[in-house]
């Protein structure tokens, strides 16, 4: 009945050979690193016969802290990958001046900036956070787990099947040539007909069920499994920043998957929804994705500030200064996010009425983010500080995110954006608050939460020398986008005219370098911090006389996290335990009922990929057929009616008794 | 705070049916406050902008009614959490709708060409 | 409690909950279903945003009084009004843990939802038929996409209602299988509280213009 060519569009879509980028030598030398790198991973793995290890221990968990380590390598494998986005844009501005083209076509260098956008926020910043907020707050809460623990493992499965589709779009196709956001008419299917798009969308609306999921966990989980006596006003601040991320994330991704359906409606339909013929608008795709996309940088900024507060009052050995207000002033900026989402398109015209609102409103929301900043100083105030790795960020951070907070403020003047929509400035302001608040909150509660997820410390040497170059490199990198934009130029340009402006690029370029030794640092340190693990190693399970109940436990925590539920008195409830002579349990231990480990997780998230990639290249079979097969593993999953364990008493005995040595052993030393 | 968490652990499901006689209640309620608005746009003589504004006013008592007696809704549930967020969500909702049309009324004022504007006096 | 708790002997704080009951499973899920269910609920509300702003885009094309039929929405609204009712029935033979009346009520209340998908689909397809396709204008995308939308939805909970029905005929009414009926009543009266918003403010509001 069907010829040939019929036959094949019917089984691969519209996937050929030509959608293989083999044209592309810097696509090709990446695929063939990727492809080694991977094949050696995949050998190493085999020859040490760990597959099985991994999948027991690791893949099918639902340990609220492994899947929180899984998180982290997620979010620093896709920081690489960003990040070489990131060099090849600088690198490509530096040098496309003077009628040179640069290395990079218009094809590809569009895509590399609409990647980088789309990974450092979807899959670096977001796994990262979510990955510290899933090992740290149940621990914090004095909690065994969060409150559905294989929602827990599925979310994490769902968040890497988005960035598998990213990474494949590398190798298969392409990604949307649209910037981060995929504004229409130009994502729409008239002016970004190939693959790009519905790659961009597949992806977010994958990883966007993993993040709306994990954010009702972690909600449930700190309003019902707070341990006794912890009323929400001696919740420690993280797990306040992080109930409010939590609330954002579910008030606010509702909107991201909305939207995107409409677009992909408007793609794979025909729907008129932000198209510019038959009534449809586009700029009602800007107004709602803002919606979303505003809450989406709180979302972020907000369990950074939890951090910082930790890190604050742990090293200046002092209870946190005005905790109270630092808690009201999360409450209001969650409040105060919704209100703010027009100052992203000022310019679209809506008027002088409107304008003066949403502009006030994010005036007024640095009011509260100010309330905290002093709150920090006043807690360092007359503190006994110790400059280790983590409070080094966070007095990077205090200095940095001033500056792009003041920046912000600037940008929130209806007037000012108008010359500065667009432009450099911009995106000098949105880096400035995103490194120099995220990331470096990000780099803090690593180098703070560490110890206490590996039982050693991270080496001080590699630490410092990663924290300089990122510091140093940051302003290297963006202060001369900030002087370039207030220059005029805009954003996403791939070649310039004007050559008294290469000098400001060339500068910009070699921060990047200096970023890219401070990731390398990074990473160094890492390595080192593994191979001298017995010199670094932590036994009491509280290497930084901290204040907070995750260190109540040992350094990593067991299974179970605490043998017996700790009862809270005091908002610094372990300093409060170690003040007033807390002896720890030696026995009575009974039988802790726990979850059990599940491989549905692993297997609905892949389902879930290979129906993306199904309506990517319209091979409607494949879309069809995972989806019932989606429906079927998800209901089959409901029949599996005995979900939890006992770890037996015994066990729980010798995991405390061997504890017990090992204090002994490190009070000796 | 802490006791009431343990209290709900053993809040069995079955707080959330009610009573007949509160379902029979709702339902005769809802009937009635689906009815008029439908009659009133079949078959009403009152002038449109008095009609929407009486709909909409159902709408809202409707939406209400089946909160309290099919939902069961109240501040005491899961230590008021739920009503807590339902209330924000409420936040939210009316946050999203009216700023959208507000801000894309406003667009549509200041940025179409007039042509355009056939619909809107 | 902190106090009790904090002096059980006297002066001496306690630091740690010595006889403990083990935490009853499924004890967060109805708090975590309602929160599900609010952010399904801001999904629909940018559809009904959607639908405000775009709802009045005709673009020459039909209008709400030349597709709606409003006694098939009164009929429509009514059974699913009525599905609300004997879903609610259902729960109050579970409460008297009679399974036979609950698996009957559950199954009137699966024919009722059928009835409204069967009318909806019908309605669907007579508009198509008449050319006031989802691509005719921003209007009618935005108004199959709100009210296929809920449609979905209440699919969805049809496929849930069976698997339910299942589960309790094979594992009876154990604690599990009563909390995921409070979460499906919870879903599906929460359907018909949206549905209040689709017959207000799509047509008969739609009427009004």
């Amino acid at each position: 009945m069907f010829d040939t060519a019929d036959l094949t569009k019917l089984i691969f879509g519209r996937l050929t050979l030509e959608s293989l980028p083999l044209h592309e030598p810097i696509i090709v030398g990446t695929f063939a690193m990727v492809a080694l790198g991977g094949l050696a991973l995949f050998g190493a793995i085999t020859y040490f016969r760990l597959w099985g290890y991994l999948w027991r221990e690791w893949f099918t968990t639902v340990d609220h802290k492994r899947i929180g380590i899984m998180y982290m390598v997620l979010g620093i494998v896709m920081l690489l990958r960003g990040f070489a986005d990131a060099l090849m844009m600088r690198l490509q501005q530096a040098i496309a001046f003077n009628g040179s083209e640069g290395y990079l076509n218009s094809h590809h260098y569009d895509q590399v900036f609409t990647a980088h956008g789309v990974i450092m926020i979807f899959f670096v910043a977001m796994p990262l956070v979510t990955g510290l907020m899933n090992y740290v707050v149940p621990l914090q809460i004095g909690a065994r787990d969060v409150s559905f623990p294989f929602l827990n493992n599925f979310s994490f499965w769902m968040t890497t099947a988005g960035a598998v589709l990213v990474m494949c779009s590398l190798f298969v196709g392409e990604f949307a040539r649209t910037g981060w956001l995929a504004y229409p008419p130009l994502s729409n299917l008239s002016y970004s007909p190939d693959v790009g798009v519905d790659y961009y969308i597949w992806a977010l609306q994958v990883a966007g069920v993993g993040t709306l999921l994990s954010g009702v966990n972690l909600i449930c989980t700190i309003v019902k499994m707070r341990a006794p006596g912890m009323t929400m006003m001696k919740m420690p601040v993280f797990t306040w920043t992080s109930l409010c991320t939590n609330v954002l994330i579910v008030a606010s991704f509702p909107v991201l998957t909305a939207v995107l359906a409409l677009l992909s409606l408007d793609r794979y339909v025909g729907t008129n929804f932000f198209t510019n013929d038959f009534g449809g608008d586009p700029m009602m795709y800007v107004n709602l994705i803002w919606i979303w996309g505003h809450p989406e940088v709180y979302i972020l900024i907000l369990p950074a500030f939890g951090i910082f507060s930790e890190v604050t009052s742990t090293f200046s050995g002092k209870r946190l200064f005005g905790y109270t207000s630092m808690v009201y002033a999360t409450v209001v900026i969650t409040i105060l996010s919704y209100l703010v989402w027009l100052h992203h398109f000022f310019t679209m015209g809506s008027g002088a009425s409107v304008n003066s609102f949403f502009g006030i409103t994010t005036m007024i929301i640095s009011i509260p983010t100010g309330a905290k900043m002093f709150n920090w100083l006043f807690t360092m105030y007359r503190g006994r500080i110790r400059f280790e790795l983590p409070m080094m960020w966070t007095v990077a951070f205090m200095l940095t995110f001033v500056i792009g907070g003041m920046t912000g403020v600037l940008l929130a003047v209806p007037p000012a954006d108008f010359v500065l929509h667009n432009s450099l400035f911009l995106v000098a302001h949105f880096h400035n608050v995103i490194i120099g608040g995220v990331l470096f909150g990000l780099f803090a509660g690593i180098a703070y939460w560490f110890p206490k997820a590996f039982g050693f410390k991270l080496d001080v040497f590699w630490g410092k020398m990663s924290f300089w170059f990122w510091t140093v490199g940051f302003y290297f990198a963006f202060m001369p986008l900030y002087v370039l934009g207030l220059m005029g130029v805009t954003r996403r340009l791939r070649t310039f005219d004007d050559p008294s402006l290469q000098i400001w690029f060339v500068i910009a370029g070699i921060g990047a370098f200096l970023i890219l030794l401070g990731i390398a640092s990074f990473l160094i340190q890492i390595a080192v911090s593994i191979l001298r693990r017995e010199q670094l190693a932590d036994v009491s399970g509280d290497p930084w006389d901290a204040r907070t109940l995750e260190w109540a436990t040992s350094s990593p925590p067991p299974a179970y996290n605490f043998a017996f539920t700790p009862v809270v008195h005091d908002n610094d409830a372990w300093w409060d335990m170690k003040r007033r002579g807390y002896v720890r349990p030696l026995a009575g231990f009974k039988a802790i009922h726990m979850p059990s480990n599940t491989g549905t997780g692993v297997i609905l998230a892949g389902l879930s990929t290979t129906m993306a990639f199904g309506l990517i290249w319209y091979m409607w079979w494949m879309a069809a057929g995972s989806f019932v097969a989606l429906l079927a593993v998800a209901i089959g999953h409901t029949f599996n009616y005995h979900r939890s364990f006992h770890i037996p008493a015994d066990e729980v005995v010798s995991v405390e008794r061997a504890r017990t040595e090992l204090l002994a052993a490190g009070a000796k030393s | 705070m802490s006791s009431d968490a343990h209290a709900h652990a053993h809040d069995s499901a079955d707080a959330h049916a009610g009573t007949r006689q509160g379902q029979l209640i709702g339902f005769g309620a809802s009937v009635v406050l689906t009815a008029i608005p439908f009659l009133l746009v079949m078959h009403g003589t009152l002038d449109k902008q008095a009609t929407a504004l009486i709909i909409m006013a159902f709408a809202a008592v409707q939406v209400v009614v089946h909160m309290i007696f099919f939902l069961h809704m109240n501040t005491k549930a899961e230590g008021g959490w739920t009503m807590m967020a339902l209330i924000f969500t409420i936040i939210m909702v009316v946050i999203a709708l009216s700023g959208s049309l507000w801000v894309m009324h406003h667009l549509t004022t200041n940025m179409m060409p007039v042509h355009e504007m056939g619909q809107t006096p | 409690m902190t106090v009790a708790m904090g002096s059980m002997k006297a002066g001496e704080p306690v630091f740690y909950v010595v006889d403990e009951h083990e935490h009853p499973e499924g004890s967060s899920t109805m708090l975590g279903f309602w929160i599900y269910l609010m952010s399904d609920c801001l999904i629909f509300a940018i559809l009904f945003a959607v639908y405000g702003v775009l709802g009045a885009k005709y673009a020459a094309g039909p209008a709400p009084k030349d597709l709606f039929d409003l006694s098939l929405v009164a009929v429509n609204t009514s059974f699913l009004l009525l599905s609300s009712l004997t879903y609610g029935f259902a729960m109050l033979s579970m409460q008297q843990n009679r399974v036979g009346a609950m698996q009957a009520w559950l199954a009137i209340t699966g024919l009722f939802g059928l009835a409204f998908l069967g009318i909806e689909l019908t309605e669907f397809a007579h508009m198509i038929h008449e050319g006031a396709t989802p691509q005719r204008s921003a209007f009618l995308s935005s108004f199959f996409t709100l009210v296929g939308t809920h449609g979905l939805h209440v699919t969805f909970g049809l496929i849930w209602l069976v698997t339910l029905m299942v589960q309790v005929k094979t594992y009876g009414l154990i604690e599990a299988n009563r909390r995921r009926l409070v979460c499906l009543s919870m879903f599906w009266h929460f359907l018909d509280v949206i549905w209040i918003g689709v017959f207000t403010f799509v047509y008969l509001m739609g009427m009004l213009r």
